[in-house]
């Protein structure tokens, strides 16, 4: 090797690397893949025909789902991911080369944010056009809000799973870190209605800017300032718990 | 105070004095003071547990809790610029089992040289990584369904990428058929003498400790000995290393009986 490049925080090369290497294992394990991408799919299918009588519902119901599906399964995986990255030993060797902590997380965010536009593109076509979801905005913007919810899921995935020392581990992390989001981000009823802790509470997670956001593309023809602000929050969330996430991977480790 | 061998004007490649290790409650590494020469192969020998995989890691720059000093090819262990010199293979093997074993070494060497100019360059390394450790054969099968012994070797494969100057290898021969510990053994002795790498290479099974220029014989997170093969023999009397180990052992307890006994 004549000049090797030093490790930045961020290299490029690195990143896609590590994003090609990522979207390279989930090649090999097609059976993931798939349900990742029908999953949501179905369960809308599913609400539309549960809320057959009431169509109203579903719109707002089926729009927030949109926003929640890809925050759910990027947390599942990427926490999955990384705990079998930690315990195989490949993040060890990882960090011992010239790659920066950001390069890996910035290529597992890229890697599932692909799968992510898929899975949600799929979504909110099947919702938009083949189920009758009324949206009064631009389905783009629902797709927007879509990733920027998975990388959130991205985000939490990563970071709790620095917590987890077994998959069983890191599978009940899912019920505690997304459920109660689920409750309170205003799917059930709406957050004004709830007990007035729990407002402040719900105000605080960032589930909640997901799920308005989605709302708002719903009920209003152009971008508006709500709108930007939800998913201003929703972003800046990610890249918060980003950035805690990287804190997380060390070099050196007991 | 130390004889390097062919270089003595060439500092060590590993050099540690007073080096101690902390593992939670344990104190693993008794302040160590040690070298490795350049451009041979050093054995690590000892039984399970005596702290090898520790002193490895410390070595490598992924232990925590290190103090002491200890020098890696001229750069306090775990300096930057040391991680693509120094080449690291743990003992369980760190791949990727749902990657073949080429495009495990495609990202791991995209990750050591980088860049779409280096394409060629690192398209060659990694066919020539895969048959230094003799898995051509294998190079298209999925990690995961390679045997133990194979998926080692991936591992090492991946070590020896980017042509380090210093390999750090956690008994990379343990349960291995004795044709191909045999075959990896002279790999180990071609890198020093072709490549000039330096090894460090770990193992509890003493038979191998002959095959080594160099040894550090550890127990309880202390070292016992520092010589060569020869000199160790010669200097305990014992035909084989194994007898010299134990001879080492024997003293050193009854040395620590005596200080028992006259305190």
């Amino acid at each position: 090797m004549s000049t090797p490049a030093p490790a930045r925080a961020l290299s490029a090369a690195r990143t896609t690397a590590t994003a090609a290497r990522v979207l390279r294992q989930l090649r090999h394990d097609p059976r993931t893949v798939g349900l990742m991408i029908l999953i949501p799919c179905l369960m809308l299918f599913l609400l539309r025909y549960v809320f057959d009588g009431s169509a109203r519902t579903f719109d707002s119901i089926g729009a927030s789902l949109l926003g929640i599906f890809p925050l759910i399964t990027m947390f599942l995986v990427t926490s999955i991911a990384t705990l079998r990255e930690r315990t195989s030993g490949t993040l060890e060797r990882l960090l011992a080369m010239p790659l920066g902590k950001g390069d890996l997380i910035a290529g597992y965010a890229l890697a599932f944010g692909a799968l992510a536009i898929v899975q949600s593109a799929l979504a909110t076509g099947l919702a938009v056009w083949f189920l009758g979801l009324d949206v009064t905005g631009s389905p783009w913007l629902l797709l927007l809000v879509a990733l920027l919810d998975a990388l959130l899921g991205t985000a939490l995935g990563l970071f709790v799973s620095a917590f987890a020392a077994s998959e069983f581990q890191a599978v009940q992390f899912m019920p505690a870190v997304i459920f109660p989001q689920l409750l309170l981000c205003g799917l059930f009823t709406s957050r004004e209605a709830m007990h007035p802790v729990l407002e402040t509470l719900s105000d605080v997670l960032p589930m909640s800017y997901a799920v308005d956001g989605m709302n708002e593309v719903l009920k209003h023809t152009d971008m508006t300032t709500a709108f930007v602000r939800d998913t201003l929050i929703v972003a800046a969330c990610a890249l918060l718990v980003l950035t805690l996430g990287a804190a997380t991977l060390k070099r050196r480790t007991a | 105070m130390m004889n390097f061998s062919s270089r003595p004007t060439e500092e060590p490649a590993v050099h540690a004095q007073d080096l101690t290790v902390v593992r939670g409650p344990r104190t693993v590494l008794r302040g160590l003071g040690f070298t490795v020469p350049r451009g041979q192969v050093t054995g690590l020998l000892g039984p399970s547990g005596c702290g090898k995989s520790t002193l490895m890691r410390a070595v490598v720059g992924t232990q925590a809790k290190v103090s002491g000093t200890l020098d890696v090819l001229g750069h306090p262990a775990g300096h930057p610029t040391l991680r693509t010199r120094v080449g690291y293979v743990t003992q369980a093997p760190s791949v990727y089992d749902d990657l073949t074993v080429r495009q495990n070494l495609d990202y791991f060497a995209a990750i050591l040289d980088p860049g779409r100019a280096a394409a060629d360059r690192r398209r060659e390394d990694v066919t020539r990584a895969i048959a230094d450790v003799d898995l051509t054969t294998h190079t298209d099968a999925l990690a995961g369904n390679l045997s133990g012994g194979q998926r080692n070797r991936v591992s090492l494969a991946v070590a020896l990428l980017g042509t380090p100057e210093l390999l750090v290898l956690d008994e990379p021969t343990v349960g291995l058929d004795p044709v191909l510990r045999r075959d990896l053994w002279q790999l180990f002795h071609t890198l020093a003498a072709e490549r000039d790498t330096t090894l460090l290479i770990s193992s509890h099974v003493m038979d191998e400790a002959e095959r080594c220029h160099r040894l550090l014989l550890m127990r309880d997170g202390e070292i016992l000995a520092d010589d060569t093969p020869d000199a160790l023999r010669t200097r305990t009397g014992s035909e084989t290393v194994e007898a010299a180990f134990l001879h080492l052992v024997d003293r050193a307890a009854a040395q620590a009986r005596t200080k028992e006994t006259t305190r």
